[in-house]
């Protein structure tokens, strides 16, 4: 082995990855924790903890790049590189969602949750599920777990159909409890989008291993 | 000065870049070639585009270099060189022709190390044609200054032409030869890493040379910079133990590679 130095830099970078998704699977728990709970400290924690994470992207980019500048990767080593600043990216965005749910729990704030009438904590954990695969396929260069990655959003895709169209139904019953039924399809939307989000991890894994670009979605 | 094209050269009639494809240039069919009893070429076969950069990267010893010399019959210099297969430039076939120096007209040559003669600049560019014969110095005005604009040297040396090409820089020196090449009229120029002995920004300036130089000729350069490679050549081949492992499109070696043994190479897992 002749880049050894480069390989342990490569090495860091990923591990930086896996940190941030560790990160974000714990930061979308507690979320979830919170909604079901309804406790406020716990989602206060989530918005606060988050900067732990932007942080965590900004180092890998800041790596990433002076790696490029330094060391010139091509073909491999290039691609792999590229992905992991693409799949920083993703993972930034989906921890923005475990955000984004704990701020609309402290707006559903205590009251009768309904939030056993949706599938929405099933969701999450395909969603979580799917974040873990598409890390273990990205170090492992498993393609086929990455494909198995985007067959779990077709899931995911359903159960935001289904969660729709039962708090959609929920409202026109029970029209004086919005806020909830609002923020819930607010969540509803956030964890769909966060396995869209984990989908294009997958891609960028894909491409990584074969060089060529798929569509999961 | 197209008289001497016409003269010198005696493939160029049959392609010219009317197209937008370009066509081949060179067609290398089944290339062996053997320094006594030693192998060092194993069945060759690529076709060179003309008007593109052609690449050939690969291990010290890998043969790309004794390739490039194939291509204008520098390896009969060396004895017991043998040669088998085919080198058609232009249709015609390399080997089959007796006219050696009619060869070396229409493929010029940049070595690693300028060797410029001990000349002024000026006869140093006149020197190719004047042993062709032209002696009306207005033409040799004209060729020496073409080929020092076309190798991008004529603004730094144009007041002091008649000074020795020795006292230039390496980077202008390695201009000067390819200025030199050039005034031969070539379609082929052939560099055999033209620029491992220049600094990094004499080295950027030939490199942007060779870009500009692809709409007027064939280039086939041996580089040990696979930078330099990935930046300046359309097409890369990738040379091992005497073999061609893979050819292609620059951009597929350096990013999706097929072959394995390219991939560690061009990642420098090796060699």
């Amino acid at each position: 082995m002749i880049r050894e130095n480069f390989e342990k830099n490569m090495l860091e970078l990923q591990n930086k990855m896996g940190e941030m998704v560790d990160l974000t699977v714990v930061a979308m728990e507690k979320a979830f924790k919170a909604l079901e709970e309804q406790d406020m400290v716990l989602a206060l924690a989530v918005i606060e903890e988050d900067s732990s994470i932007d942080e965590l992207e900004n180092e890998i980019n800041q790596m990433a790049i002076w790696l490029m500048a330094k060391e010139q990767p091509v073909a491999r080593d290039l691609r792999r590189i590229v992905s992991m600043i693409k799949m920083s990216s993703d993972i930034e965005r989906i921890a923005d969602f475990a955000v984004n749910t704990a701020k609309a729990t402290i707006r559903i704030s205590k009251t009768d949750s309904i939030l056993s009438k949706t599938s929405l904590v099933e969701m999450k954990n395909i969603s979580m599920d799917m974040l873990k695969k598409s890390m273990t396929a990205f170090i492992e260069e498993d393609i086929a777990l990455a494909k198995a990655v985007g067959e779990l959003d077709d899931k995911v895709d359903q159960k935001n159909h289904e969660n729709y169209a039962v708090l959609t139904d929920y409202l026109k019953e029970s029209p004086q409890d919005i806020e909830q039924t609002l923020q819930l399809l607010f969540i509803n939307r956030f964890v769909e989008r966060a396995a869209d989000h984990i989908t294009n991890m997958a891609e960028s894994t894909a491409y990584f291993i074969k060089g060529q670009l798929f569509d999961l979605n | 000065m197209t008289m001497i094209v016409s003269e010198a050269s005696i493939f160029n009639s049959t392609t010219s870049a009317t197209t937008d494809t370009y066509a081949t240039k060179i067609q290398v069919n089944d290339l062996n070639l053997f320094y006594g009893e030693k192998q060092a070429l194993f069945n060759v076969n690529l076709d060179i585009k003309e008007k593109e950069v052609t690449a050939l990267i690969g291990p010290s010893g890998c043969g790309k270099s004794t390739f490039l010399r194939t291509l204008n019959r520098m390896n009969d210099l060396i004895d017991g060189v043998r040669v088998i297969g085919n080198i058609h430039i232009d249709g015609e076939n390399v080997y089959e022709s007796n006219d050696v120096i009619r060869l070396r007209t229409k493929v010029g040559m940049v070595f690693q190390k300028s060797n410029l003669f001990p000349m002024s600049i000026y006869d140093n560019v006149a020197y190719g044609p004047r042993m062709q014969g032209i002696k009306n110095k207005k033409i040799l005005n004209e060729i020496v200054e073409e080929s020092l604009r076309g190798a991008a040297i004529w603004d730094e040396v144009k007041d002091r032409l008649k000074s020795s090409a020795l006292g230039l820089s390496g980077g202008q020196q390695q201009r000067i030869c390819i200025a030199r090449a050039i005034a031969m009229k070539p379609d082929v120029i052939l560099m055999d890493e033209p620029t491992s002995a220049l600094d990094p920004i004499s080295t950027l300036k030939v490199e942007e040379l060779i870009t500009q130089m692809k709409k007027d000729y064939t280039i086939v350069i041996v580089t040990h910079n696979m930078q330099q490679a990935a930046r300046i050549s359309d097409k890369t081949a990738f040379f091992l133990n005497g073999e061609v492992v893979e050819y292609d499109d620059t951009n597929v070696i350096f990013s999706t590679p097929k072959d394995e043994r390219t991939e560690d190479y061009v990642t420098g897992r090796f060699g």
